[in-house]
């Protein structure tokens, strides 16, 4: 029977070896994606168990993990609750981490970046517990507050850029949430705060300022249309255009009026100057027309318009859609499909005020490791020229007498230019529209540049235009930033 | 090749002896890890805990010495090691649950194994000769059959998790299973060794392949009956796979006979396909285990899969994983259990006992000198083989999950009783086999023995 057993123990070694194999496969070959299936408890469990790196604000942490007596050893905390909701984002147990840089920058943070590799492997060496990077942000918390405080109760956005680095120096979306209420460990609290929060028809959750359904930019998006006729080579500052109090739309039954039904300007004509000192309607729809669609959607696009970018967090891209005549029309005034983020049209202002430079937004000025050891520096990236220096100084000279004399007088601050444009966009037929101002100071030699919108004309309702309710706003982060 | 009579061996105690003490500082260096690493400190109860397995593995130890010098020295060692690694496991478990007093599994563990050992070191003292078990065929049979049906009797059978495959009695409850395969595969060595030249003698060569005859399907459709029973009645998927793979390699190491292999895994394959057309349990475990990650199934498998992957090559450590995420995680889960806090490499050398210990089991087969001993050896080790595979298989993927336990490492009292008889009676067997021959009383019926190897060689 002897030949048999041997076959047999040969059976044996080939069960032996299958689970060698099954078990090399599971523990070795496929364990890192095993690790990375959505609703990995382990994997979640170590990534709290590890102490997770926190983000600052001018050196004060914003979010940052504080040790606990649970299983999870780490909670996170956010002790500035509210103010920056939307920047943070959340980092919770039962929903994982989203929402702001909490989800942008999770490999990071957590310490799984491969970026942190050289950094792991001397933790494991030493016998230290690794520890996540924490994120020092550009974020300049005095604007920070004044936005917030500004906007108040109001549903909206605020945006604060520095023009020549593209840093981010404000960032707010109204109405906010408390990112602690999600972090606890009690699921049933969480659970609840969750509901609540995605339950809210004010919609916390989202970042206004860089997404959520984009407005329509108003006459602040005049501003593009200025810079493509001032580009185009066919007008200057001073070219008498055509304002009458109605432009007659080609192909359409419908007109286009000026805001007060007034001409704007002496026998139906005024300069592209002055058009845009008082927000002319007519005059800009006349060179929408003039210029036509394909020019705006160039120069919006040169302004960012489709572009994808991350700040880290995903910025949806603002759109300018293919127009036809009366569209084209319609859009040059920023109405129409004309969509934009806050955050675009403080990119626009930045531009300007940058010699029509665009440079890349961003949200993290370095990377440092536990020791708070600078590993990684975010650089000034330029994103595109969207207008030569000459026509900058043009709109320039054009935002300003807007602040000065025109619609945006509201954002005056005595002893600093600052050059601005206003906006007022209608969104729902018979709903307030919403408020915009978009502007940027010390006019010339600016060190920030800022959007404001207020939905719906905030508190002030249908009357509102942006200079009334948005342009005050930007005034009090202008005066944060620049008044010591 | 030499027969194994020219092979005389020491008795290899004073071996036996040294690795049970390496075996011991290897679980009391484990209970130690748990202990730092879940505590803090240094466990008190280490000592009492040593000392209790001391004294009951170097009991073992001395019985060896007194009734089977010859036994193989490797066993011991390595049951008491697995035994041992898995209270520490049991009692981490205990540790991360925050169990306490009545609920504690450790020590009910730990009471179960002295149990075990202590009847295992009977079977010893008692069974002065394995053929002494061939009287109990029948008896064998009779009584294998019995705890096997047993859980489905009214009253005494209870259905847990799903399975009908345990009985209870007031508090206590068994899992009469685990004994019937070891009293199963006495019946077929002893049926076997008698129904042998039948079985393999007689019949037609097709394709070159020797078939038996219509009439000698009996036994092995009998056997296939009965644990599609198991099967079908106790949904017990593992215990049926073990007691069908293990009845077809005894018949075949007994009949030299491929045909039966292939007769066996055809039935196999018709049972299992005509189970999975008619039931829905086992429709369900096949599902499972294609996608272990379907949320309308169960995350059973998944839990312990990602367990395992998170203790990629090297492991957590002891106490340091999360093995409690796991369900069943120190019973059926004992393995990713393990896979998780002591890594591949640990799982590895986890795996290399059993192939040692199955590999001792089989060489007792090869050595031993009657029919009926080396079929009984063959079973025993060939049973914990298949057995392993089904567990560890059914938790990797290799195979749908079925619920078998790990021999020595899973909790339970049953499961640990039977296998520590079953290597109590391996161990009798390989003193057998490895005792010199030319003895005493023995040379008149061992010369008969020693005929029937010179013929199968």
């Amino acid at each position: 029977m002897n030949k048999p057993i041997r076959r047999l123990s040969f059976v044996v070694a080939v069960l032996f070896c299958t689970l060698l194999i099954s078990t090399t496969w599971i523990q070795f070959v496929t364990a890192k994606s095993l690790d990375n299936r959505p609703g990995n408890r382990r994997t979640l469990l170590e990534s709290y168990s590890r102490e997770r790196g926190a983000i600052l604000v001018d050196g004060k942490a914003i979010a940052r993990s504080v040790p606990t007596k649970d299983e999870f050893k780490f909670v996170r905390t956010y002790p500035q609750a509210k103010l920056y909701s939307q920047v943070t984002g959340y980092y919770s147990f039962t929903y994982g981490a989203g929402g702001g840089l909490e989800g942008a920058e999770d490999p990071l943070l957590s310490g799984q970046s491969d970026k942190l590799f050289y950094r792991r492997v001397l933790d494991m060496v030493t016998g230290k517990t690794p520890s996540g990077a924490s994120l020092e942000l550009t974020i300049n918390p005095k604007a920070q507050e004044a936005a917030d405080k500004a906007l108040g109760n109001q549903s909206g956005a605020v945006v604060a850029l520095d023009p020549k680095t593209g840093a981010i120096l404000a960032m707010v979306s109204h109405p906010q949430y408390d990112p602690s209420t999600l972090a606890g460990h009690e699921v049933k609290s969480v659970r609840k705060a969750w509901k609540e929060l995605n339950a809210d028809p004010g919609r916390p959750a989202v970042n206004r300022a860089i997404a959520g359904d984009l407005y329509p930019p108003g006459s602040t998006f005049k501003l593009i249309t200025a810079a493509a006729a001032l580009s185009s080579g066919k007008f200057t500052e001073e070219s008498p255009i055509p304002g009458p109090a109605t432009l007659d739309l080609p192909q359409t039954t419908t007109n286009l009026p000026t805001d007060d039904h007034q001409a704007c300007g002496p026998g139906d004509k005024t300069t592209l100057t002055h058009a845009l000192e008082i927000s002319c309607n007519t005059a800009f729809g006349w060179l929408g027309l003039n210029l036509g669609g394909d020019a705006l959607r160039e120069q919006a696009a040169k302004f960012g318009f489709g572009d994808s970018l991350r700040v880290p967090m995903r910025v949806t891209s603002s759109t300018v859609p293919a127009l036809n005549a009366p569209q084209s029309a319609q859009a040059a005034i920023g109405q129409y499909e004309v969509r934009a983020t806050p955050l675009q049209m403080a990119m626009v202002s930045a531009a300007i005020a940058n010699k029509g430079t665009v440079m890349k937004p961003y949200l993290v000025k370095d990377t440092r490791n536990s020791n708070l050891d600078v590993i990684d520096q975010s650089q000034p990236e330029q994103l595109s020229q969207a207008i030569s220096p000459d026509i900058a100084a043009a709109l320039t000279r054009m935002m300003i007498t807007v602040v000065q004399s025109g619609t945006g007088t509201a954002s005056q601050i005595p002893g600093i230019e600052v050059a601005g444009k206003t906006g007022t966009a209608q969104n729902v037929p018979g709903g307030a529209p919403h408020a915009w101002f978009t502007a940027f100071a010390p006019a010339n030699d600016p060190k920030i540049a800022v959007a404001v919108v207020v939905e719906h004309g905030g508190n002030a309702g249908s009357e509102a235009f942006g200079g009334k309710v948005a342009a005050p706003i930007a005034r009090a982060v202008i005066e944060a930033v620049l008044k010591p | 090749m030499s027969t194994v009579t020219s092979f005389r061996p020491g008795t290899r105690r004073n071996v036996e002896l040294a690795l049970l003490l390496l075996a011991i500082t290897i679980v009391l260096m484990a209970y130690l890890n748990v202990g730092l690493a879940m505590d803090g400190k240094f466990p008190p109860d280490l000592v009492k805990y040593g000392f209790g397995l001391l004294v009951l593995s170097v009991g073992f130890h001395l019985v060896l010495r007194w009734r089977a010098s010859y036994a193989d020295p490797l066993m011991l060692p390595i049951a008491t090691l697995l035994n041992g690694l898995g209270l520490v496991m049991i009692h981490r478990l205990d540790l991360a649950y925050g169990r306490t007093g009545n609920r504690l599994l450790e020590p009910k563990q730990l009471i179960w194994s002295a149990l075990a050992m202590l009847i295992a070191a009977g079977v010893i003292i008692v069974l002065r000769d394995h053929r002494q078990l061939r009287r109990f065929t029948f008896t064998a049979m009779a009584l294998g059959l019995g705890m096997l049906l047993l859980p489905l009797v009214p009253g005494i059978g209870r259905n847990i998790n799903g399975s009908r495959i345990w009985i209870g009695i007031g508090p206590m409850s068994f899992q009469p299973g685990e004994v019937a395969k070891i009293l199963l595969v006495i019946f077929f060595a002893g049926y076997l060794v008698q129904t042998r030249d039948v079985l393999s003698l007689v019949g037609r060569r097709f394709m070159g392949i020797g078939l038996p005859r219509a009439q000698d399907l009996g036994p092995i459709l009998i056997a296939w009956l009965a644990s599609l029973g198991v099967l079908v009645f106790e949904k017990d998927l593992g215990s049926s796979l073990l007691f069908f793979g293990v009845f077809v390699a005894m018949l075949y190491v007994a009949t030299e006979r491929r045909s039966w292999i292939a007769i066996g895994l055809l039935l196999f394959c018709a049972g299992s396909y005509v189970a999975y057309l008619l039931f829905g349990h086992v429709q369900q475990r096949v599902m499972l285990w294609l996608d272990p990650f379907n949320p309308a199934i169960s995350d059973q498998v998944a839990k312990g899969l990602m367990g395992m992957a998170k203790g990629g090559l090297l492991g957590s450590g002891l106490g340091r994983g999360h093995p409690e995420i796991t369900y069943f995680p120190e019973s059926d889960f004992i393995v990713p259990s393990f896979g998780e806090e002591i890594g591949l490499i640990g799982l590895f050398a986890l795996l290399l006992l059993y192939v040692l210990l199955v590999e001792r089991g089989l060489r007792t087969a090869l050595g031993v000198r009657d029919g009926f001993g080396k079929l009984l050896a063959v079973g025993l080790s060939f049973s914990m083989a298949l057995q392993c595979f089904v567990v560890v298989g059914g938790v990797t993927r290799v195979i749908p999950l079925t619920g078998l336990t790990m021999p020595f490492l899973s909790y339970g009292g049953s499961s640990l009783l039977a296998n520590w008889s079953l290597v109590a009676i391996l161990l009798r067997i390989s003193d057998q086999a490895r005792r010199p021959l030319p003895d005493s009383e023995e040379l008149a019926t061992a010369s008969a023995a020693h005929t029937q190897v010179v013929r199968t060689q």
